[in-house]
């Protein structure tokens, strides 16, 4: 008990090789592109990334406090599909549409994290059949094929910029990136965002010292629910309408926390490297772009980097606790 | 710790326990749940006039068993050892390649092309435990990591389909015996051989206690990894069957039949459905094999009610929570008291 109450999370465990890993790659555009041969690209680059960026930070939330969201890929086509047919073209619904767009994630993550922590079902369980029921309800909805258009003043957040002194020109998708990932890192720095990683670590013991862990948990959805909303407010003004715009997304935003070195089954892991996993994750594949790698082989190559970088993640654990091998995050060795 | 100890139950919730009949496993709960939605799903078909149970709708519920069926035998084993497969979808239509491709319309080479699908299964399988066990990569990553590999394969060889099967091997497919196909008495005993393999064999045993508690498996002598790889390519070669059947049926190999029907988390959803807990430790072929036929009531159901396929994947995830809450809410009374 007294190990337990010594114990601190270390939120920079695992960043390194991850950020290693980021620069090696950003490097390795620099000599693969022109492009990348000034600030432009890059910005061009984090453009591109913003929305699996934040959704890998909401999705980080869910992994770090012990769960999964599978429902993230789908609540973005919901979000882009519900966004094109209430806006309709109409300038005037843009202001009204957006609030609403983040209340219904922030509803969403609500009912994912309720019937997860009341109901007692498997957050793995509940996501996934959150994605069948988002996915039939939409389509459901709107009869098959996405109806209505987005407004430019929508779509500004995902293609437009705005003028910052001393910088010139910044993507609106970057500016907020960037809000959402300080916000991020404050809040794990809280006392609350360390207790979110405490109750994936050991849940009982978070109980026994009074958390509240079922807030806590919801909190993680409600978080990864309104990202979500976020980030298809954003690729649905970058890429426009589409039933298959948020296709995949869950496993590539997974694939990004993952690749960051946060443990599934929570407990371990920085949100500043799931940020950077996320990027490492873009960065690959305009890297495997400009090498002239067909699109086909993408995923083949991201199937083998998840497996590398989990590899790599726990057997280097378990090298560093050759004592208690593979559940040695359960039970704290006696020091 | 007599105060902490006695504090647990009022600060987790736990309803009161009630009186819960003895006896009512999710396995009874999902027969029960089947009869009652063929009960239902009869008096609504039949109010519009129509007939659910009768020969062609028996033919359509066990046809779209089958392959389901298959698969989620393979992930059925690999569940209840803690772990979980979510290569399979692309598996079956590398499979379903690999046995059209072999057989190439000739009639000679159909029992080559069959054994050559189901080792490239096998050694997919092996992949995926040996990355779960040696590389010890979370079950999770390792078969999404294996998925996305055979994807970026498929998609780069592939465009649609390709091969094409001899017609007499098309009779596994189509041929039936009254009204009930032999491909689903085929899934039917290949379900009985993986029942008789997890409740009769030590290997099965191994399976539950790995599932059941990894660590206590291993200090009580099981070969862990050994059990792991094993569960991996039985699930495997399960998949790789389910291909052979689609290539059957659809007289050519296609890349993405698995994925279009997203067999991947389909067959994970039968297996939770059948009662069978993800985290290993709990759950079985029979239980199974009612969450499959649960699935094809509701599909066949709805294709008679002509209700908007899009409305099927709305209920087909709101049984999935209701189900899986209902065991866990059993599951917990039944610790408390």
């Amino acid at each position: 008990m007294t190990t337990r109450t010594t114990w601190r999370p270390r939120l920079a465990e695992g960043t390194a090789p991850v950020l290693v890993v980021l620069v090696a790659l950003l490097i390795g555009l620099a000599i693969a592109g022109p492009a990348y041969a000034e600030p432009s690209g890059y910005l061009a680059l984090l453009k591109r990334a913003a929305p699996l960026v934040i959704l890998a930070i909401g999705q980080y939330f869910v992994v770090v406090s012990g769960g999964f969201d599978l429902s993230v890929g789908s609540l973005v086509t919901a979000e882009v599909v519900i966004a094109a047919r209430l806006i309709d073209g109409q300038e005037s619904a843009t202001a009204w549409v957006i609030p609403l767009l983040l209340g219904f994630g922030v509803l969403i993550g609500l009912v994912n994290g309720l019937i997860t922590t009341k109901l007692l079902v498997p957050s793995f369980i509940v996501t996934l059949g959150m994605l069948l029921v988002l996915d039939g309800a939409v389509f459901l909805w709107t009869g098959g094929a996405p109806r209505g258009a987005l407004t430019p003043s929508f779509r500004v957040f995902g293609r437009g910029g705005v003028e910052v002194p001393l910088l010139g020109q910044v993507p609106w998708s970057v500016v907020i990136l960037l809000v959402v990932l300080v916000a991020a890192v404050l809040f794990m720095r809280a006392g609350i965002g360390r207790t979110l990683v405490a109750v994936g670590d050991n849940e009982e013991a978070v109980r026994l010292a009074g958390g509240k862990v079922e807030h806590l948990k919801i909190l993680a959805f409600v978080l990864s629910g309104l990202l979500a909303a976020l980030a298809a407010i954003l690729l649905g003004g970058f890429a426009g309408v589409s039933a298959q715009v948020g296709e995949g997304l869950e496993f590539r935003a997974i694939t990004a926390v993952v690749l960051g070195g946060v443990l599934l089954g929570g407990g371990r892991g920085s949100v500043v490297a799931a940020a950077a996993g996320a990027l490492s994750l873009e960065a690959l594949f305009s890297l495997l772009n400009l090498l002239g790698v067909s699109g086909a082989l993408e995923s083949a190559v991201q199937g083998v980097i998840i497996i590398a970088a989990v590899a790599y993640a726990s057997l280097g654990a378990g090298l560093r606790h050759r004592v208690f091998p593979r559940k040695a995050r359960l039970e704290p060795a006696p020091r | 710790m007599s105060i902490v100890e006695a504090k647990v139950p009022v600060k987790r919730n736990i309803p009161a326990p009630r009186a819960w009949k003895t006896g009512i496993t999710p396995t009874v709960t999902v027969y029960l749940a089947l009869f009652a939605l063929l009960v239902v799903g009869s008096i609504l078909v039949s109010m519009k006039g129509g007939v659910l149970l009768d020969q062609g709708g028996i033919l359509n519920i066990l046809t779209r068993s089958t392959v389901l069926g298959l698969v989620a035998v393979g992930q059925t084993m690999v569940i209840v050892t803690g772990s979980l497969d979510l290569s399979v979808a692309y598996l079956i239509g590398l499979c379903s390649l690999v046995a059209a491709e072999t057989m190439d319309g000739q009639e000679s080479m159909m029992a080559p092309a069959v054994l050559l699908a189901l080792g490239v299964a096998a050694v997919v399988g092996l992949v995926n435990g040996l990355v779960i066990t040696v590389l010890k990569a979370n079950a999770f990553i390792a078969t999404l990591g294996v998925a996305l590999i055979l994807r970026g394969y498929l998609e780069d060889n592939y465009t649609g389909p390709a091969g094409s099967v001899p017609r007499a091997f098309q009779h596994l497919g189509f041929d039936r015996m009254g009204p009930v196909p032999v491909a689903s008495l085929l899934m039917v005993g290949i379900a009985a051989a993986a029942w008789w393999f997890m409740r009769r064999t030590r290997t099965g045993y191994h399976m539950y206690a790995v599932g059941g508690e990894i660590d206590f498996a291993r200090l009580s002598g099981v070969r862990t990894g050994r059990t792991i790889v094993i569960a991996h390519i039985l699930c495997a070669v399960a998949a790789g069957l389910a291909g052979v059947f689609l290539a059957s049926r659809l007289g050519s190999g296609a890349p993405y039949v698995g994925t279009d029907a997203g067999y991947d988390l389909e067959s994970i959803a039968a297996v939770v459905l059948g009662g069978a807990a993800l985290a290993g430790g709990r759950g079985g072929v029979v239980g199974t094999i009612g969450g499959v036929l649960i699935l094809a009531t509701l599909d066949t159901l709805f294709d008679d009610l002509a209700v908007d396929p899009f409305f099927k994947d709305v209920v087909r995830g709101i049984v999935l929570i209701l189900a899986v809450a209902l065991y866990a809410r059993r599951q917990l009374s039944r610790r408390s008291a």
